[in-house]
């Protein structure tokens, strides 16, 4: 092995680890404030996809621009999806939850099954690339990973600037304390899960600006988010960017060295062994 | 009393819903028979009135286009049959027409034994094609065999459901231990310099067993295998990857898996712009979508059971002094054109080769009977427009011996991405280039 | 251990065996295949939601990848027939047993967490399980193992063998739903609802929660190992994939809610529901393409309105069924 290809791995490492960081935020916001493991994550990361896919292929609408178009979206079909199907059972037991989000998971993917088989898409267009030597890093690689650090300072920036998003952070941190100060606390919880699906719609787009998908392709990017949020402490954003990049670096520098195929064995086996030592994650204290 | 009386109700309701639901099995599966079989009517009695051929097709799931181009190939198949009268049978003195049965398995297997169970004891299929994908034939074979019915397994390219014992199941795929030796034998042949070759596949049954058998090949042939690896069914990042081949540095990468990650693993390489003489892919490449990546696809050569351009013909059947059976290719893909609109793939055809050969061993053997017919595809040797057709009868009683793979290449003509068979050498249409010309 | 063997003479639970006894025997007397096929599955699919509902339904906890030990089953018992010839029903027990050990390994492990940490950690397990048996070579990795079709011979052919797949099968079920039935009654199953209900409380009440949870955790993991070397055994191959596939995870989920959560008879219900809005979903031509998407809205619709399921809404409304439901 030489220097260049170690190089090369770390920085596709990186802008990747920065996507799925991107993508394991709106998984990680929704169970901070709402005690909520949302399965229809993965469904939400393929709506995002092929709603990129829909406006560069139809519109011809650069993918970049429909990017913020698809944050609007994302936001609506969460908020209408808080009201429609999670609302009743908030505070019912997690298997409600569970079950709720997964039914949503199903009828999107049921719908897009119908609409787009299970075909792979991809989108078609090419922002050149950096090249040094046998190195050679995409730049749709690095615009995505750009734009996640963009959307997550933006997020901070919400979450600590604005009054809604300390609305948000006063529910996470005791709702019926937030409540007893005059905050709606049904409009707040709806309005996390927006903002969660909206990331999670766009991190889907990002991704399909480098990888082909097809409609079945949130699942893995679902598990994915979990192991994140795990490694990054379940409901710290900035926990899951660091989760992100953790999980990039193993699947792209840790596979130099080691099998394919085991990776997904060290992830899983990581998963579970940072739950059951220190669910609080990497970063988290004890 | 009246409580007890609703109560009562409620749970006769109950009951009779799970009654139902045992009386009428059916109801768990589709049928969609033109004709439904008359319930009289059993196997290989003198007063058969039309023959059944019955089988699984994936609808849903993830098999779902595949299976509908299988399944497409057969029904032309009867059409045409049936437009002749049927198939001749001398044991009747007649021509008898044939008819089908299928459901859908949901492209898994849970279901499989289900339906060929009932095909055959409800249904009283006469004879069975396999589903999509070896893993649900080999679920099937069991029932198959069990109740000495005989199978053509199509879309099931696995070695390892023939050395099993059955006696009634006949593959048509060329078997996946030679489905990428043609491509060594292209590289060993077109650059005699290439001495290393990196082989991944995707960590699945197919490509698994495809890979172990072109590792094994390659290394008796003298090449260096310099990287024998897998990746996670689904993988969409192979940057990874790619490095790892480029630290090894071979002169050819064969391998890949589905027609999904084959796409990717294409597109990612020439985006890193990795040097090499031959990339070969299985499955992917075969695929007309495979154009999608433009000139990613340049030049990327693949494996495929069958191609429209393939020159099977009657001259060739007559050299090898076989009887050459069917329609030849020109009309096969003309009728299918005109049928479906697009041009044929290697599963359509392969669909109307399983009914093809059925018709054949019937017609060879004279009768329905179940055991006559296996011994007259035990003893076929036949020239079609699918390719030259013969089963093994040894260890792997069934599998197929005569149909080879053909290599194909995305070329380039007036700017014009197009598939080309570049091997074997004798039906070739175009001369192989290599991979790094394109850069 | 008395009462117990009195409370199996109890209406509740006799008239419900009853019913699986009854179904079990149609195809053996009509002789039809069809039939044995169908009740196959439908028994497997009351042998595993009613195996999940040990944890899943009286103690509360949400094993989200519980069909790992039908994977683990299945490919202990396969490899035991596949490489030494083991008889099914020693292989079987055997699946079921190593299932056991597993879960209470495992449980040490995972148990000590709570609601939604330890479903996430039971699909975890699952994906990496399903990982590791992927790059397993000695048991054929992602190939899978093939049987020999000759194996059956020791069972006097396919037809005997798959027979006696479907008899342990029926078997199985009834002593499934029997156990579930034997838990609820017992202080074993109070202990259980109290945990579901409130585990701190049920701590300061002097219930030994750990041993509690562990054991049920082992109970609902042994009988899906069986199951999984009944259905691989009859299925003739074993690949990861179908092994360890988490969408059946949750199927079985479902069974239990659609039939009630927590009760005896629910599973049992649940099962034959799902099969039949299955199937019906699967032959109506209007829904046919859309059959995922209109499960996700039955699913929705039933955990919104009647989260308890239909056995449960109904003893609820009519207080008659209390003494004959379970």
């Amino acid at each position: 092995m030489n220097a260049e290809v170690l190089i090369d791995s770390i920085i596709s490492g990186l802008l990747l680890g920065l996507v799925y960081g991107l993508a394991a935020i709106g998984l990680n916001l929704i169970w901070g404030v709402m005690k909520v493991i949302n399965l229809s994550h993965g469904a939400f990361i393929a709506l995002g996809m092929f709603s990129i896919w829909i406006l560069y292929t139809s519109f011809g609408i650069f993918p970049y621009i429909g990017i913020i178009m698809i944050l609007g979206l994302g936001l609506v079909l969460g908020i209408i999806t808080y009201f429609g199907a999670l609302h009743r059972v908030i505070d019912a037991p997690e298997l409600s939850t569970l079950l709720a989000t997964f039914s949503v998971s199903l009828i999107i993917i049921g719908f897009g099954t119908f609409i787009f088989k299970t075909n792979p898409k991809a989108l078609d267009f090419s922002l050149g690339g950096i090249e040094a030597g046998s190195i050679v890093i995409l730049g749709t690689k690095v615009a995505t990973g750009v734009i996640s650090i963009i959307f997550t300072v933006l997020l901070y920036a919400f979450l600590y600037k604005t009054r809604p998003g300390k609305a948000i952070r006063a529910v996470s941190m005791n709702r019926t304390a937030a409540e007893l100060m005059g905050i709606n606390s049904s409009l707040i919880l709806a309005l996390s899960f927006g903002i969660g699906i909206a990331l999670a719609m766009v991190a889907g787009a990002l991704i399909a600006t480098i990888f082909p998908f097809t409609i079945l392709s949130g699942g893995g990017y679902e598990l994915k988010s979990f192991v994140i949020c795990v490694l990054g402490g379940l409901g710290s954003p900035i926990g899951a960017l660091v989760g992100g990049i953790t999980l990039g670096l193993i699947e792209s520098v840790v596979t130099l060295g080691i099998q394919t195929s085991f990776v997904p064995v060290l992830e899983f086996a990581l998963l579970v062994a940072i739950l059951v030592l220190k669910p609080s994650g990497l970063l988290g204290g004890k | 009393m009246k409580k007890i009386l609703v109560v009562l109700l409620l749970l006769s309701v109950l009951l009779v819903g799970c009654a139902q639901q045992t009386v009428q099995p059916s109801a768990t599966s589709t049928p969609t028979t033109q004709t439904t079989p008359s319930a009289t009517s059993t196997p290989s009695t003198s007063a058969a009135e039309k023959i059944l051929i019955g089988f699984s097709e994936s609808k849903t799931g993830k098999f779902n286009a595949e299976s509908k181009e299988q399944t497409n190939g057969f029904l032309l198949w009867m059409e045409n049959v049936n437009a002749e009268g049927g198939i001749y049978v001398k044991d009747l003195g007649k021509k008898v027409k044939v008819s089908y049965t299928s459901y859908d398995d949901e492209s898994s297997g849970e279901r499989v034994q289900q339906i060929y169970a009932k095909l055959i004891s409800e249904d009283k299929a006469d004879f069975l094609i396999s589903p999509y994908s070896s893993g649900l034939t080999a679920s099937a074979a069991i029932i198959a065999e069990q109740y000495g019915k005989v199978m053509v397994a199509t879309g099931a390219a696995s070695d390892s459901i023939f050395n099993k014992g059955y006696q009634h199941v006949f593959q048509l795929y060329t078997p996946s231990s030679r489905y990428l030796t043609s491509a060594v034998d292209l590289l060993q042949t077109k650059f005699p310099d290439a001495k290393k070759v990196a082989i991944v596949y995707e960590n699945s049954k197919f490509a698994k067993s495809v890979a172990q058998a072109t590792k094994s090949y390659a290394e008796e042939k003298g090449l260096e295998v310099v990287l024998y690896e897998a990746y996670e069914p689904g993988t969409t990042d192979f940057t990874s990857f790619i490095n790892k081949i480029q630290a090894a540095n071979p002169d050819a990468i064969i391998g890949g898996g589905h027609f999904a990650d084959g796409e990717t693993f294409a597109k990612q390489i020439f985006e890193k712009k990795v040097k090499i003489k031959l990339l070969s892919l299985l499955v992917a490449p075969a695929v007309p979508e495979f154009a999608e990546i433009g000139d990613a696809a340049l030049y990327v050569t693949g494996p495929s059971q069958w191609e429209p351009q393939a020159k099977y013909t009657k001259e060739a059947a007559q050299k090898m002094g076989v009887e050459f059976f069917g329609p030849t290719v020109e009309e096969f893909v003309k009728e299918y054109k005109a049928k479906y609109g697009y041009e044929p793939g290697y599963h359509a055809a392969g669909g109307y080769a399983a009914g093809l050969i059925l018709q054949k061993a019937i017609e060879d053997a004279g009768t329905l009977d179940s055991e006559k017919v296996r011994e007259a595809l035990e003893n076929m040797k036949v020239m079609t427009f699918f390719g030259y057709l013969e089963f093994e009868k040894g260890e792997y009683y069934g599998r197929q011996i005569g149909h080879d793979m053909v290599v194909i290449q995305w070329q380039e003509s007036d700017g014009q991405l197009k598939k080309e068979v570049v091997w074997p050498e004798t039906g070739a249409s175009s001369q192989v280039i290599a991979y790094d010309e394109k850069y | 251990m008395k009462d117990s063997l009195k409370n199996l003479t109890d209406v509740s639970l006799l008239w419900l065996l009853a019913i699986i006894a009854v179904m079990a025997v149609i195809p053996p007397i009509t002789n039809s295949i069809t039939m044995r096929e169908d009740i196959f599955l439908i028994l497997q699919y009351i042998a595993l939601a009613a195996s999940l509902n040990i944890i899943l339904g009286f103690t509360g906890y949400v094993s989200f990848g519980h069909i790992v030990y039908y994977g683990i089953g299945g490919y202990v018992a396969f490899a035991l027939m596949y490489f030494y010839g083991i008889h099914l029903i020693p292989a079987m027990i055997a699946g079921g047993i190593v299932c056991a050990i597993i879960a209470y390994l495992l449980g040490e492990a995972v148990l000590r967490l709570r609601g939604a940490y330890f479903a996430i950690a039971t699909i975890g397990i699952n994906e990496a399980v399903k990982a590791l048996v992927n790059n397993l070579e000695f048991l054929g990795g992602s190939a899978g193992l093939f049987f020999n079709f000759k194996i059956y011979q020791n069972y006097g052919g396919a037809g005997n063998a798959i027979w006696l797949a479907y008899y342990l099968m029926a078997i199985l079920a009834i002593v499934v739903i029997t156990s579930n039935y034997l838990i609820k009654k017992s202080k074993f199953g109070l202990g259980l609802m109290s945990i579901r209900e409130d585990e701190d409380a049920a701590i300061v009440l002097g219930i030994d929660t750990k041993k509690y949870k562990s054991l049920a955790y082992m109970l609902s993991a042994f009988f899906p190992g069986m199951v999984g070397a009944i259905f691989f055994f009859k299925n003739g191959n074993i690949e990861p994939v179908n092994a360890f596939h988490l969408l059946k995870s949750i199927e079985m989920i479902f069974m239990v809610v659609l039939g009630g959560f927590g009760t005896v008879t629910g599973p049992f219900v649940g099962s034959l529901l799902y099969e039949r809005i299955r199937g019906l979903l699967l032959v109506n031509p209007l829904f046919k393409d859309l059959h995922m998407a209109v499960a996700g809205i039955i699913l929705l619709l039933l955990i919104l309105f009647v989260p308890s399921g239909v056995i449960g809404y109904l003893r609820d409304k009519v207080a008659i069924l209390r003494r004959y439901v379970e």
